[in-house]
Order: structure tokens, then sequence, then C-alpha cells
């Protein structure tokens, strides 16, 4: 696709910008800027993935996924700000996430150890747990905040902390789970895959985009289950104290 | 003849800060083994506070309590929580049957509970054996506050707090949780703090009584001797001067 052709895309932009105008939603501003920012953050990850796809060297795929990771921590945190050192347990969940999983893919050589295949990947998969350890947190700050009696309630009658919010972190794992599993049910018949979709319009085979589409999502039931996984053993201590009391305003 | 009473649990000098008020300010004072203590003051008078720290669910900034002559801080919390147990006002439960709730202290000891042994602390409280399989949550304030008796019993305690246990219950069933809490004191010797807004029922259930108001602990002492002072800050509290 050459520039020319990408810029009358450009009309795809165009309508909502008219739409937002006349109806007065007052989305023009933002639908500009994020505009702007795709196409210079799109360009930029293209020119970078460009530069380290040729240079074929491990340091600048250690360096691109540190750069992930570092980008979704940061993103992540901000929904468990509450929790005594998130940043640090979201960054070790992702590492664990992104060496469990490339481990069994390169491990296993079920995908060659190039950069073509291990950041593209690694981008999903950790886009992917960043995403479900912001459903987690949501969940479980939430889940408990509205059950503080029954908490309380366990800690009195001479339960552990773990016991106390057993129900809550098991609620909150499960629910951040939910939309992976779901979305897998109805995979292909309401809508193709992105990757999968753009590997068949760049021209390869079909069947052979269904095959990595399908490695991505098994993997992806993987980073589900051990990012709201280990979010939630690594953050449940911190909402209590050494004489196992909840903290006042732990999770709010 | 004068009596000497053993303490169960005894503060010295507590106090309780957060940010810059004080919710407690130096309680010093003791709950005597086997008796029954009533707490009374208006709202924001700390009881509740106080109550919790006797089971270290709340620690205080300052002072020592001491369980018998041990300090409370060298007592595990579970362990602590197993022998002083504690009913709260608004009688909270997990999600399921009033078994599942009877058995959770067990349950947490990864102990077993049998039905007959649920049923045996039902009747305790005064309720039979239909009650087991029914949802604790669509049971009455009072059958609720009487399942939570029950679960607390489960442990075994040697001190059974009480958290205004009565404050949202109709007349008769306030004066059957007071008959079951006096038998329970009388039969098994388990030492009753009992925190109440009701100053007649604080006189009439206590052996001892406390007057706690704005964090301070204003007068303690046998129930009979302190009724007229007690009178006299019930007034207070009623014209709503120091309710907050």
């Amino acid at each position: 696709m050459t520039y020319t052709t990408l810029s009358l895309t450009l009309l795809f932009v165009l309508i909502p910008l008219v739409l937002s105008k006349t109806l007065k939603l007052g989305l023009q501003k933002d639908t500009a800027i994020a505009t702007i920012r795709s196409i210079i953050q799109l360009l930029a990850v293209g020119y970078l993935l460009k530069f380290v796809f040729d240079a074929q060297s491990f340091i600048y795929i250690v360096l691109m996924i540190s750069l992930m990771i570092l980008t979704a921590t940061l993103n992540a945190r901000k929904k468990g700000k509450a929790i005594k050192g998130i940043t640090w347990k979201l960054a070790l969940t992702l590492i664990i996430v992104e060496s469990v999983t490339q481990g069994i893919l390169l491990g296993f050589k079920i995908v060659p150890a190039t950069a073509q295949y291990i950041i593209p990947i690694s981008g999903m998969l950790i886009g992917n747990s960043m995403v479900l350890s912001i459903l987690f947190l949501n969940r479980f700050t939430a889940e408990i905040e509205s059950s503080r009696d029954q908490i309380e309630l366990i800690l009195s009658l001479g339960g552990t902390p773990k016991q106390a919010v057993q129900r809550q972190l098991l609620n909150a794992i499960r629910a951040s789970m939910i939309p992976t599993i779901e979305s897998q049910k109805t995979i292909g018949l309401v809508q193709l895959p992105g990757m999968m979709s753009g590997q068949i319009i760049g021209g390869a085979d079909p069947v052979q985009a269904v095959k990595f589409q399908l490695l991505i999502i098994f993997a992806l039931l993987t980073t589900a289950a051990l990012s709201s996984v280990l979010v939630g053993f690594l953050s449940y201590p911190t909402l209590f104290n050494e004489r196992m009391q909840l903290i006042k305003h732990s999770a709010t | 003849m004068k009596h000497t009473y053993t303490s169960a649990i005894r503060f010295e000098n507590i106090s309780l800060e957060m940010g810059k008020s004080p919710i407690l300010a130096n309680i010093s004072g003791s709950f005597y083994k086997g008796k029954i203590t009533t707490l009374v003051g208006p709202s924001g008078a700390g009881k509740s506070t106080l109550l919790k720290m006797c089971n270290a669910l709340i620690t205080p900034t300052s002072g020592e309590i001491f369980i018998e002559s041990t300090p409370i801080d060298s007592v595990h919390p579970t362990v602590l929580r197993k022998n002083i147990g504690i009913v709260l006002q608004n009688a909270p439960f997990i999600h399921g049957t009033v078994y599942e709730n009877i058995a959770l202290p067990s349950t947490l000891q990864g102990k077993e509970f049998t039905e007959k042994e649920a049923v045996l602390f039902l009747e305790v409280v005064g309720l039979d054996h239909t009650f087991l399989y029914r949802q604790a949550e669509d049971l009455s304030g009072g059958q609720k506050q009487k399942i939570s008796i029950a679960r607390s019993l489960v442990n075994k305690p040697k001190i059974l707090l009480l958290d205004e246990i009565t404050s949202a219950l109709d007349p008769a069933s306030v004066s059957e949780i007071e008959q079951l809490i006096s038998r329970i004191n009388k039969e098994s010797g388990v030492t009753i703090i009992w925190i109440t807004h009701n100053i007649e029922q604080a006189k009439r259930l206590g052996d001892f009584t406390w007057i706690m108001m704005e964090g301070k602990l204003l007068e303690s002492g046998h129930s009979s001797i302190l009724s007229t002072s007690v009178k006299e800050q019930v007034q207070l509290f009623t014209k709503g001067v120091h309710n907050k």
C-alpha cells in the first residue's frame, strides 16, 4: 500500500468528525488527537520494528519486550494504586507471563526464535495480560470494598487473611478471565481475529493464518489465567497488616 | 465483704488516633473474668473501637492491652480470636445456609463439623434443626443474631464481645437474647462485654458498667453503684448534646 492510498483512508476519520460536529457530540478534538497519535505511534513502531528485524540482535528483542512490559505496567498500575507495591507486582506478573508463554513457544520450537515472531506475539500477550490485570484490579478492589463486613467476620472467627478474602479473590479472578474465554467461543463466527485477517490480507494461506491464530488464542488462555492469579495472589497480602487486620481504606 | 475480681482483659492508657482526631484517649481499666460488663455511651464514644481492640481487629496507637496477664501483642491473632468471640450489630453472614455459617469457625480451621453438632448449637440459642438449611440472609433480625451468637460459640470462647446486638430488634427478641446471654454467662462462665445504647439494659444485665463519651471513659464500676450518675449521663445522651 502506498502512502497516497493510505491517505485516502483518512476519509474514515472525516466521517466521524462530520457526524460529531453535526450532532454536537463534542468528540472532534479527541478524534483528531487519537488519529494523530495513532499515525505517529504506529509509524514509529513500524520503523523501529524494521530496524530490530534487520538487526536480528537478541539485545534489541529484549529491549523491545522490556519497553512493552514497562508501558503495560505503568498503564495498569493506575487501577491498583491503593495496593502497596502494585508496580513491581504487575511488572513481575508480566515478566512471568512473557517468560512462561515464550518459554513454551520457543522451547518446543513452535515458532522460530526470530524477532519477526517473538516481538508481535509478545505484544499481543503482554497487551492482553495488561487488560486482564486492569479487569482484575477493578473487580478485586470493588469486591473488597463491598464486603469489608464479611472479611472482618472471618478474621474475627480466627480465619487467616487468605481465608478472609478467598471468595473476593476467586470472584475477581473468574470475572477477569471470563471475557477471554467467552470471546474464544464465538471466534471466527462473529468476526475474524485481527492477526488472522492481517495475514490473509497480506496474502498468506488462510489455513496457515488460522493455525497461527489458534496458537495465539491458546496462549491467551494461559496469559489470562496466569495474569489474574499472579496479580491476585501477590496483591491480597498487602491489604492486611502483620496483626492480620484489614487495613482501613486499603482498597478504595 | 470485699470481693476480689480477676481481670479477663486489662487496658493500660489505651489511646487511638486517626489523623489528628483522637478516637480513644487514655482508657485504663479491667473487664472481669466471668462477669458481664456493659459499655454505654452515645455514637462516636469509641465503644466499638475498644471492643474490636479486644480481639485485635484494631491496634491502639499507644498503651497496652493484657489478656489476663499476657500482653495482647504476644498472642497470635488467630489464637486470640478463637478465644475471644465477637458478635457484631449488623450480624454479617457468608453467603449460604445457616449450617454453613455455624460451621464456619470449624471449616476455617480445616475441621469437620457435623449437622448434629450444628443442631446442638442451634438448640443452645433456642432454634431447632428446621433452620439448618435455610439461607442465613433470609432470616429475621432476631434469628440472625441468634445464629451469630451460635456461630461465635463454636470456637468455645472464654470471652464474648457483643456490639449492640439488640439495637435493631423488637422487644420480644431483645428479651430472648438477653436471657440467652445471661444463661451463657452463668452456665459456661463466659466473660461478656456488651455494648448497648440502652441504659436500662446496661443496668439490668451488667455486673459492671463503663460509661464512655467522646473517646473517654467517664466512669466505671458496679452497675448498681453507678445508677445515679448513669441516669445523669443518659439525660445528656438523649438531649443529643454529645451525639455526633
